[in-house]
Order: structure tokens, then sequence, then C-alpha cells
């Protein structure tokens, strides 16, 4: 079996499989929320941002309301005699207290979930994401403690998306789509792939200006700083297609640098990599015995 | 020698300087040069508001229809520019300008030929900035952060990038500096700080900040400048340096710097609900020591911009504490707002309207702050359309609300004629009706995962933005509408304005004429108690 | 506040539009000169030097004239005061953003790029081999190798200097106080002498490091904070002497008297400033 062909399958199957975690985590028409995510640290950012809203909301209840009532009892027109205090130093230190302790209440589960996210260790596997001018490169460095060979490629927007996006190019931006998903401007030529249930890390830098890595399904992002390298980590135990956007303004077409990334079930990502390396491994013997013409490589895409 | 009595207080004699030129160009006078600052801003408010058009009109719908998307940038860059440095910071100075002199007695600024170069170098800076729009390779496009290594790539425009920045800050250094100068010393007898209206309090402190912050984003375009043209390598790693230390020098600038635009709003606004609530404003005191608060913590908070650079854990936690600190002085006075209305005797007169849409609208802004300081929580946010809402509640329904309530209040004060109340309300409610619909809809644009600087986006995300695009053509119609009142009151109305405009006024503003003199006061004034908001008010 | 009981407002003046004219003016200038077109930059840049030096002597000469006549009472003392003060607070904020930055790469980048502390990844992948170290042209080694100024020779002279121009100004302050002209001019004179020494050692060193230790500009981030910061010093350095030039002529042309000499006692501050800055620089730029 080639691996192209393997690769097809592979992942139509995977898509098949997590087309319900997929349609809750890409953004959809009229959305109005945060997505809750498919990761548990997604899901804790999720409900560390509802407690926030509602915070703000309830404050701004109590607060507004106020002003309301007063501006309708305190009228001028309804006969409304102003009142000559203008302090009270119980009332003050009441409402400067108040706040501190609701803001207390919100910075320590922040500080947990924090905590949380900023530790790598563990990580059974790691991916280099490097972002160019105008799109992002991957290379997998080593895989349950084993180094990976050679396997890396550049993932960049969609032909379909990049021939619409052209400026008066006619194109209807929804007539592209990718399992029911209007996925304009959110799908690549060859998506990033990562297996489901382990720890990964990425190691993300930029070769040119800075661009950002962040998939917000999965609740992490990171600024990719030529130069610099941070990391980040996720653990994705639902399989499926997860898209996610260059976020820091990186030139021209930084609105068209999507990410995409294709978590597949362990047992498939392992015989996907194993793929890669072969094919890796191929080129290679390929390139060094001068062979006519070049390896065409197109797995990847479903 | 120096006191030798008894001048004239104009060197010239006569009070009434002839011809354009004299009037206003080689003006010394505070009123003159303030309203030179006001007409600026409002040019450049324009200026901006038509690159903001044409950032919505892209947006309107999915798809580029109108502009490549390095032109998009440039838009997005200039836009942010110009509202910043030309519309708002001049804005709150020609304020400064007009009132502080009269609102502590005295005859005009302190240095007011240092006045008038402040006010003339901004026209140029302006000139250069927006000529680069001009030049082969076009406008700034690196957004109004200016972050390296990307806006090194861009052409002749960063020359002059950071010239016209340069020339601003001298512009702005001056000007704090003369308000510093005014205050602390040209105060009548009588009239001690803590008597002093909560205007003259706020431009005080934000006067400090611009003294401090400003300085440093010379430096911050400078290392840029020389980065790009004279090898240097402060934003590159290869030499040594880091591109994150831009952000830091310029975040350490930049979020002062955000204060310094609202500030000047939370004193305005604290001039014009006690007048409208007929009541004296609620905790002076605690006015004051929270714009003082506020000012300090401004300082430690920088990084809260940069949660995800990369900062170790200990930062982000520092600054994820201080910013949400700041929630708590902001509460204060937005509480003694609501506080000051209470049981007092209110009439809703335009200014009254804008003031208390800037209540309600600048606090919902300042909630989605607070939620951007959750460190988590702006791991989602960082960077989206979540973060514009944030910043336009705060600066479009905050500060450039509070200045359009400002020039209602004091227009009449100004030009001696009153201003159609009917078309001042229909400037504010479709206003405050269109600024939310451009506006609020941009925070699920965000949550939804829309990143900010972008021509083009996903067609999940066309119906918000179409809203939003309809708010901002009918929020931008509407300032037409000001226009138009202002032109009617200045050289159309015939209803004469008394000294004391408005009922519930106090101040010694209000003790002269309207229009007032040229000098504001010739000698200064003896300070009656009972004519200041705060004179006789004893904490 | 004011003390007689009027206020004093200077009547209009060309001068403010002519220095915005002379700013903008060298400003379009450099910044055509620094994008190639260099015959018309530097003529524009020229005309703006011109025009602002022009506008320098019309506008203090005004002033100087204004104050001669006795225009000024204490409340306009007081506001040249306070505007002196804050400009050269300003001042000290705009070192600040440089100091900031050699401090940061110090602290922070350099350790980062070498693998200390968070950098280990840093330096895993991207900048295998580089051992943190100051001073540093970074990993790449921008500019080829250097050595670095030592600070025992010139650049401890140069502090000795700047500091005796201190005590010398402040000699000459108290005879101006006391009223000897004689040690007033003498000691001022030996100010200026001091300052314009201190350039001439610093030229003397900057050809040093360009032609003897490759120590340029282009030096990664050693160059550039060296450069920038002594530079930037340099530079209020001259402006400072030119100052201090100008204040011995108006001496001993007698301008000032015992209590009114507020130009003299702004440029004595400026020079402190000016001092402080240099001993900050000395000990964090040459010693440590
Ligand atoms: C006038 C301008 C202004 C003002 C006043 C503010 C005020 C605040 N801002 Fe904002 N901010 C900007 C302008 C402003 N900001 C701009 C321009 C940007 C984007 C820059 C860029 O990237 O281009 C930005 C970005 C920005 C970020 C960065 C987000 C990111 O890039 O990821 C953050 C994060 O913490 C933040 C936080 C805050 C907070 C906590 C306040 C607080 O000061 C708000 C305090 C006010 C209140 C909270 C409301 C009233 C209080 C109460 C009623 C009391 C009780 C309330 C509670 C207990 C919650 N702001
Ligand atoms: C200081 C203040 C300020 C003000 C007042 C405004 C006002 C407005 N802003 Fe802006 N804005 C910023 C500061 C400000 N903004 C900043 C700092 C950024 C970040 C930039 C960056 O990312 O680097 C930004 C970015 C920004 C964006 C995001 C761009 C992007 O990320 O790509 C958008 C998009 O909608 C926007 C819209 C608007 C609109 C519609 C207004 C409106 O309120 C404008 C209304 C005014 C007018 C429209 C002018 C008056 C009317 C006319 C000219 C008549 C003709 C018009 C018609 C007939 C329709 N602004
Ligand atoms: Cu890459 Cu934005
Ligand atoms: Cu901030």
């Amino acid at each position: 079996m080639s691996v192209s062909k393997f690769l097809r399958q592979t992942s139509g199957a995977a898509v098949a499989l997590a087309a319900s975690a997929s349609a809750l985590a890409n953004p959809v028409p009229w959305q109005l929320n945060l997505t809750r995510g498919v990761t548990s640290e997604s899901h804790e950012i999720f409900a560390l941002h509802m407690a926030a809203l509602w915070v703000c909301v309830g404050i701004g209840v109590v607060v507004f309301g106020a002003m309301i009532i007063a501006m309708f009892r305190f009228r001028k027109s309804r006969g409304a005699v102003p009142a000559t205090w203008s302090h009270n130093s119980k009332l003050e230190f009441v409402w400067t207290l108040m706040p501190v302790l609701i803001l207390i209440g919100l910075a320590t589960p922040a500080t947990r979930i924090l905590m949380n996210e900023y530790d790598t260790t563990g990580s059974q596997m790691t991916i280099k994401v490097t972002g160019y001018q105008w799109k992002w490169r991957y290379d997998y460095v080593d895989y349950l403690g084993k180094p990976v060979g050679d396997v890396g490629f550049m993932s960049k927007l969609a032909a379909a998306s990049n021939r619409i996006r052209q400026l008066d190019s006619g194109l209807d931006p929804g007539s592209v789509s990718d399992h029911g998903f209007k996925d304009y401007l959110l799908s690549v030529d060859k998506p990033l792939v990562i297996p489901a249930g382990v720890k990964v890390r990425f190691v993300v830098t930029a070769g040119d200006v800075i661009h950002g890595f962040w998939v917000p399904p999965f609740g992490i992002k990171k600024d990719a700083i030529p130069g610099i390298v941070n990391d980040i980590w996720v653990q994705v135990d639902q399989p499926g297609i997860y898209r996610g956007q260059c976020y820091v303004l990186c030139g021209q077409d930084h609105g068209f640098m999507p990410i995409v990334v294709n978590v597949l079930p362990k047992a498939q990502f392992d015989s996907w990599l194993a793929a890669q390396e072969a094919q890796a491994k191929a080129d290679k013997a390929a390139r060094t015995a001068q062979a006519a013409g070049p390896a065409n490589s197109a797995f990847a895409q479903h | 020698m120096a006191h030798d009595a008894a001048l004239p207080h104009d060197d010239h004699a006569h009070a009434d300087p002839k011809g354009f030129i004299h009037r206003w160009v080689m003006s010394t006078n505070h009123k003159d040069i303030g309203t030179m600052y006001l007409v600026f801003s409002l040019t450049m408010f324009f200026i901006g508001g038509l690159f903001a058009m044409g950032i919505r009109a892209e947006l309107f719908k999915p798809g580029m229809q109108l502009m490549q998307p390095y032109f998009f940038n440039e838009l997005t860059t200039m836009h942010a520019l110009v509202m910043i440095f030309g519309a708002i910071m001049p804005g709150f100075v020609g304020l400064a300008n007009w009132m502080i002199p009269m609102q502590i007695g005295a005859p005009d600024m302190a240095l007011p030929r240092m006045n008038n170069l402040s006010f003339w170098i901004l026209p140029f800076a302006f000139v250069l900035l927006l000529s680069t729009f001009f030049l082969p390779g076009g406008a700034p496009a690196a957004g109004w952060t200016m972050y390296p290594p990307l806006v090194l790539q861009g052409g002749d425009d960063v020359a002059f990038m950071v010239f016209s920045i340069h020339l601003m800050g001298i512009s702005s250094i001056m000007g704090a500096i003369n308000i510093i100068a005014t205050i602390l010393n040209m105060r009548a007898p009588g009239m001690d700080l803590l008597k002093m209206p909560l205007f003259c309090w706020s431009w005080l402190i934000t006067a400090f900040l611009l003294l401090a912050v400003m300085p440093v984003l010379a430096g911050a375009v400078t290392m840029l400048l020389t980065d790009k043209f004279f090898g240097t390598s402060f934003f590159n790693a290869g030499g040594g340096g880091d591109p994150v230390l831009y952000q830091h020098v310029f975040w350490f600038f930049g979020h002062p710097e955000v204060y310094i635009m609202i500030l000047p709003a939370f004193g305005l606004i604290s001039e014009i609900i006690p007048t409208f609530a007929r009541k004296p404003i609620f905790g002076y005191k605690a006015m004051v020591y929270a714009i003082a608060c506020i000012a300090f913590l401004s300082f430690i908070v920088w990084s809260h911009h940069m949660f995800t650079v990369g900062l170790p854990i200990g930062s982000e936690l520092f600054f994820m504490y201080a910013t949400m600190l700041i929630a708590v002085p902001t509460g204060v006075k937005v509480f003694n707002w609501v506080t000051t209305m209470w049981r007092g005797s209110m009439t809703f007169e335009t200014p009254m309207l804008w003031a208390i849409a800037f209540v309600i609208l600048f606090t919902i802004g300042g909630f989605s702050g607070v939620m951007m300081a959750l460190v988590p929580a702006d791991f989602q946010y960082n960077q989206t359309y979540f973060i514009v809402a944030h910043f336009h509640y705060v600066l479009v329904t905050g500060a450039a609300f509070a200045i359009i309530a400002a020039v209602y209040y004091w227009l009449p004060k100004w030009s001696g004629h009153m201003y159609s109340e009917f078309w001042g309300k229909v400037h504010f409610w479709n206003s405050a009706i269109w600024v939310n619909v451009l506006f609020f809809p941009q925070h699920f644009l965000g949550l939804a995962g829309m990143p900010r600087r972008i021509p083009d986006y996903n067609v999940a995300f066309a119906d918000f933005n179409m809203v939003s695009s309809i708010g901002g053509f009918l929020f931008g119609a509407t300032q037409l509408v000001f226009v138009g009142v202002i032109i009617h009151c200045v050289f159309f109305s015939k209803v004469r304005a008394p000294a004391k405009v408005w009922e519930g006024a106090h101040g010694l503003e209000w003790t002269l004429s309207s229009p007032p003199p040229h000098h504001s006061f010739v000698t200064p004034p003896v300070i009656d108690n009972s004519v200041l908001a705060h004179g006789d008010v004893m904490h | 506040m004011s003390q007689s009981g009027t206020y004093y407002i200077p009547h209009g003046s060309r001068w403010p539009i002519v220095a915005a004219i002379g700013l903008f003016l060298f400003m379009v200038g450099f910044g055509n000169w620094l994008n190639g077109n260099d015959s018309l930059g530097q003529t524009v840049m020229g005309l703006g030097a011109l025009t602002i030096i022009g506008m320098m002597v019309g506008w203090f000469g005004s002033v100087i004239h204004e104050s001669m006549r006795g225009n000024f009472n204490g409340q306009v003392d007081v506001s040249f005061r306070m505007g002196m003060m804050w400009f050269i607070f300003s001042e000290v904020m705009f070192f600040g953003a440089f100091f900031g930055a050699l401090f940061y790469t110090r602290m922070i980048s350099i350790p980062t790029l070498g693998g200390e502390g968070a950098g280990a990844l840093t330096n895993q992948f991207l900048w295998n081999g580089f051992a943190p170290a100051w001073p540093s042209n970074g990993p790449e080694h921008i500019g080829g190798a250097f050595s670095t100024m030592p600070p025992w020779g010139i650049p401890l002279l140069n502090t000795l200097l700047l500091l005796s121009s201190s005590v010398t100004i402040t000699i000459a302050h108290h005879a101006l106080r006391a009223g000897h002209r004689g040690r007033l001019l003498v000691f001022l004179g030996l100010t200026v002498l001091l300052g314009a020494t201190f350039l001439r050692f610093q030229v003397h060193e900057y050809i040093e490091a360009y032609t003897h230790l490759n120590l340029t500009l282009h030096t990664g981030i050693y160059g550039s904070t060296f450069f920038m910061l002594t530079g930037f010093h340099g530079l209020h350095v001259t402006l400072g002497t030119i100052m201090l030039i100008v204040i011995w002529l108006r001496c001993v042309r007698g301008h000032f008297n015992r209590d009114n000499h507020f130009a003299f006692e702004a440029v004595a501050w400026y020079w402190h400033f000016v001092d402080v800055v240099w001993l900050c620089l000395f000990l964090f730029v040459y010693v440590l």
C-alpha cells in the first residue's frame, strides 16, 4: 500500500470518528461565547472565563441598576431636592474592600490554572513549530523518548481558499468546505498531525518576524519569536480536526496563515509517523542516488 | 530687578492681537491655543475615522473586495496612531489649555510661548506621518505597537514614522511641563491644591505620566531607527538582543499611555456629573487618591500586554495581580460618580447624557479589561477582537465620549452662545446606539476566535462583522452632526450664554463672562469658597 | 504665587512657529537622507539645523532681553525653574530606556540565548554552543571579534574630569552669589575647559574603538548599547558645554546678579545631570 493511499484512508476514518468533536470546536455563525474546547485546560479556561463574566455581569447589574434608579428617582422634574452630603468614610471603605475580595476570588483559580499550563514536564512528544511569512513549518523532534528521523514539512493556506481570497476574485468564500465545515481561510495544504491522548510539547519559534501559534479549542497560545524558543503543551483526547490561526501581525498575509491540527487515534498516528519516516528515508536515498524526478510526497491530504 | 512691579499684563499693552497670523500663529493665548488644539483634534478624529471606515468597509463581508491586505494593515496602523496621538491626546491638551487657567484663577498658562510651540509641532508631525501614504512602499503597516522585526521590514516610511513620533513626544513633554508649572505655580492665592477642580487634578497627574513615559517611547523608536539604519542589534537575537526587549520598552510607555488617555476623562466626568446632579462630587479626596493610585499602578502592569510572549511564570502572576488591582481605585471612581447622582436633583442636558453614557460604557470596557487580566483566560482573548472591543469601549465610549461631553459642557462658555439642545441630543442618541452596534458584537467575534489585524475572515465570522460595520458607518455618519452643532453654535446661534451657563455649575470658570475676556484673570481673583465646587466642603 | 499682584504674559512671538518649521525640516531632511536621497536630505536637514540655531539665538535673545529689562517677576522665575526641572526629569527617563535595554540584555537576553534559566530550549534548538558572557555580540558574533575599552584608562580620566567640573561649577556658583566676578569667570571657564577636554577624550576613545578594537555600532548588542549610551551622553555633554559657553559670555557681560541668575542655575542643573548619567555609565558600561 502506498503511503499516500494509506494516509488518505486513515485520516478519512479519523475525521468521521471525530466529526462531533470538531463541530464543537470550530467557530459557528452567530457564535456568542468562547469555545469550551476539547482539552481539560481549555475547559478550565472556559470555566474561569464564565466566572469572570458572571462576576462582571453581577457588578454591572448593581452599579448600572443603582444608576438607573437614581436617574428615575432623583430628577429635578420630579421635584428632587439635592442632598448636601458628599462623603461617607464607612461606605467608601466597604466599596474599596469588596472588589479586593472579589478579585482574590478570581485570581486564585487563575493562578492554579496557569501553574498547570506552565508545567511541560512529562511530555511524550516534541514538535518544533516555526512560523514563516506566511506559512508554518512542523518538525517532529522526538516521540515516546525516541528521536524522530527527519520528519518535517511546511503547511500553508489551502489553494482553494487562496484563490478565493485574492482581491476581487469574485469567488464565494462560502463555497469551500471540509466535512461540512465551511473552512474558508481555516484550511491548509498539509495539516499538523498529532496523536490523541499523548502529552505533546510544542517548541515554538519563528524564522523571520514574530508569529503566533494558537488553536482555540486547545486553549493554548504562544508567540513564535525569531531567535527565541517558547514551549507549550497540549493533550487532546478526542481525535478530530482543529483549526486556529496565526494571531500576531506578521505582514501582508498575516490573515492567511491558518493552523490545522489533525488529531489521530494513537495507533493510526504511529503508523502515520512510521510512514513519514520511511518516506523521508526514501526521499533521502533518492536524492543521494541523484534520481531523475523529485519524489512527489503528497501525503496528509484528505 | 525682576519685580519692577505693575507691568501691564501684556507687553504689547493691547489686549486683542491684530491680524490672523499674529493671533493664531504667534499666539501666546491659552484660549486661542486651546481652540487650535481642539480643531486639530477634531480634524484628526475625522481622518482617523475615515481610516476606520475603510477597515470596516473591507470587513463588511468575507472575501477581499476593496484593498490589498498590505493597505489594510496600513489603515489599521495609521487609524490607531492618528486617533491616539492626533485625536485623543491633543483633545485633552486642548481642554487643559482652555480650562486649567480659568479653573485656577490664572491669566494664562505658565509658559505661553512654549505652549504655542507644543501645538505647532503637531500639525507638522502629522504631515510627516500622513505623507508616508504617498511614499513608495506606503505607510507604516506593523500596527500602532510597531513591533520589530516586522516594522523593520517597512520601507521609506520607517524613518518618517520614527521622527513623527519624536515630534509628538517633544510636543507632549512640553505640554506636560507647561501644565505642571501652571497648576503648581499659577494658582490664585487661596486656591489650595485640595480645592482645585478634579479636572485639574487629573491633568496634573497625567502630566507626570507623560513626562515619565513619552521619553521612553522616544527611546524605543530610536532603537528601531538604529536597528534599521545603523546596524545595531537591540532587537536581533543573533547579535545578543531580543525582539521582546522592544515590547517591554514599548509597553512601559504603552500602558501608562492608555491611562494618559483616560485620567483626564475621569476629571471631566467628575466636573460634569456634579453640575447636573446639583450635588457636590462624592468623596472628593478619594477621587484624587484614586487617580494617583491608578497612575502609580500603571507603571507596574505593562507586561499584561505580553502574557503570551513566554514570560516566566513569576512575572505572569505578578503582572496579573497588579493589573487586577487597578480595578479597585477605578471602582472607587465609578461608585463615587453613581453616589454623586444618588439623592441629587438631576437634569439631562446633552453633556450629562454623554457623561452617563461614559460611566456605563467605560465600565463595560473596564470589565473586559479585568477579564483579560486573568492570564489563562487572556490566552484565549489575546490578539482577538475581544481586545478590540475592550479598548474601543474604554477609548471611544471612554476617552472620546468624555471629550465630546466636555465640548458640550463648555462650548457655551467658550463661544458665548448656546448650542442646539435638540441636535446635541440627536448626536448623542445616535452615537450611543450605533457605537454599541459597532463594538459590542466584536466581543462575540473575539470569543469565537477571530484574530485582530486581519483583512479577511472565515465565513463563521461574517454576520457579526456585518452588524459591526453597519454600526460603524452609522456611528461615523452621526459625527457629522457634531460638526454641524459646533459650527452652528459658534457662528450662527443667536442665544447668548450667561456667565454661569448651567444652573448647578460651580467653579471659577463660571465667574467669567461667556465668552471670557482675552486674558482670563488679569489680576489674581479673590477666591470665594462658595463659588468653588469643593471650596467649602471639608473632608 | 503671584507676588506683585499682577501676572506677566509675554507677547506673541514668531519663534515657536520657526522652531516647529526648523524641527520639521530637520526631520524631513534626515529621513530623506536615511532613505538614500543623500543630497536632498542633507540640504534640507542642514536648512532645518540652521533654522533651529537661528531660532534659538532669536528666542533666547528675546528672553534675555526681557529678563534684562526686568519684565519677569518671581512667579515667572518659578515657572522657568519648574520647566527646567521637569525637562531634566524627562531626559532622565530617556536615558532610562537605554539603560533598561542594557540591563535587560545583560540580565535576560544573553543568559536566555546562552541557555540559562528559561533559555534551555532556546539554546538547544537555535543557538547550540553559545555560552552566555558579557561583553557579547551575540551568538552570530555580529561585527566580528572585538575588545572593550578598559575602564581604568581614559574612562576613569573622564570620570575625574566630569566630577571636577561639577566642583568648579559649584565654586563658580558660590562666587556668583558672593559677587566675586573674577572667581566666577575663572571657575566657569574651567568648567567649560573640563567639558571640552572630556569631549576631546571621548572622540579619541571612539577613534580608538573603531580603528583598534573593532568595537563599532555594529558590534552586536555590546556595541549597540555602548555607543548609544555613550553617544547620547556625549551629545548631552556637547550641548551642556555650548550652554556653559553662552553662560560664560553672559557672565562676562554682567547679565547676572547675586539673586537673579536662573539661566546660570539651569545650566548648572543640566551639567550635574550629565555628570550623574556619566557616573552610571562608567559603572554599568565600563566597570561592571
Ligand atoms: C483608555 C484606555 C484603556 C483603559 C482605561 C484600559 C483599562 C484596562 N485595561 Fe486595557 N487596553 C487598552 C486601553 C485601555 N485599557 C488598549 C488600547 C489595549 C490594546 C493595546 C494593543 O494591543 O493594541 C488594551 C489591552 C489590555 C490588555 C492586554 C490584552 C492582550 O493583549 O492580551 C489587558 C490585559 O490585562 C488590559 C487590561 C485592562 C484593565 C484591567 C483595565 C482597568 O484599568 C479597567 C478598570 C475598570 C473597571 C474594572 C471598571 C470599573 C470598576 C468597578 C465597577 C469596580 C468593581 C469591578 C471588579 C471587581 C471587576 N487591557
Ligand atoms: C483612540 C482612539 C480610537 C478611536 C476613537 C477609534 C475609533 C474607531 N475605531 Fe479603532 N482602533 C484604535 C483606537 C481607536 N479607534 C486602536 C489603538 C486600534 C488598534 C490598532 C492596531 O491594531 O494597531 C484600533 C483598531 C480598530 C479596528 C481593528 C482593526 C484591525 O485589527 O485590523 C477596528 C475595526 O473595526 C476599528 C474601528 C474603529 C471605528 C469604526 C471607530 C469609530 O469610532 C470612528 C468614528 C469616527 C468617524 C467615522 C469619523 C467621522 C466621520 C466621517 C469621516 C464622515 C464620513 C463617514 C461616513 C459617512 C460613514 N479600530
Ligand atoms: Cu504569521 Cu501572523
Ligand atoms: Cu495595558
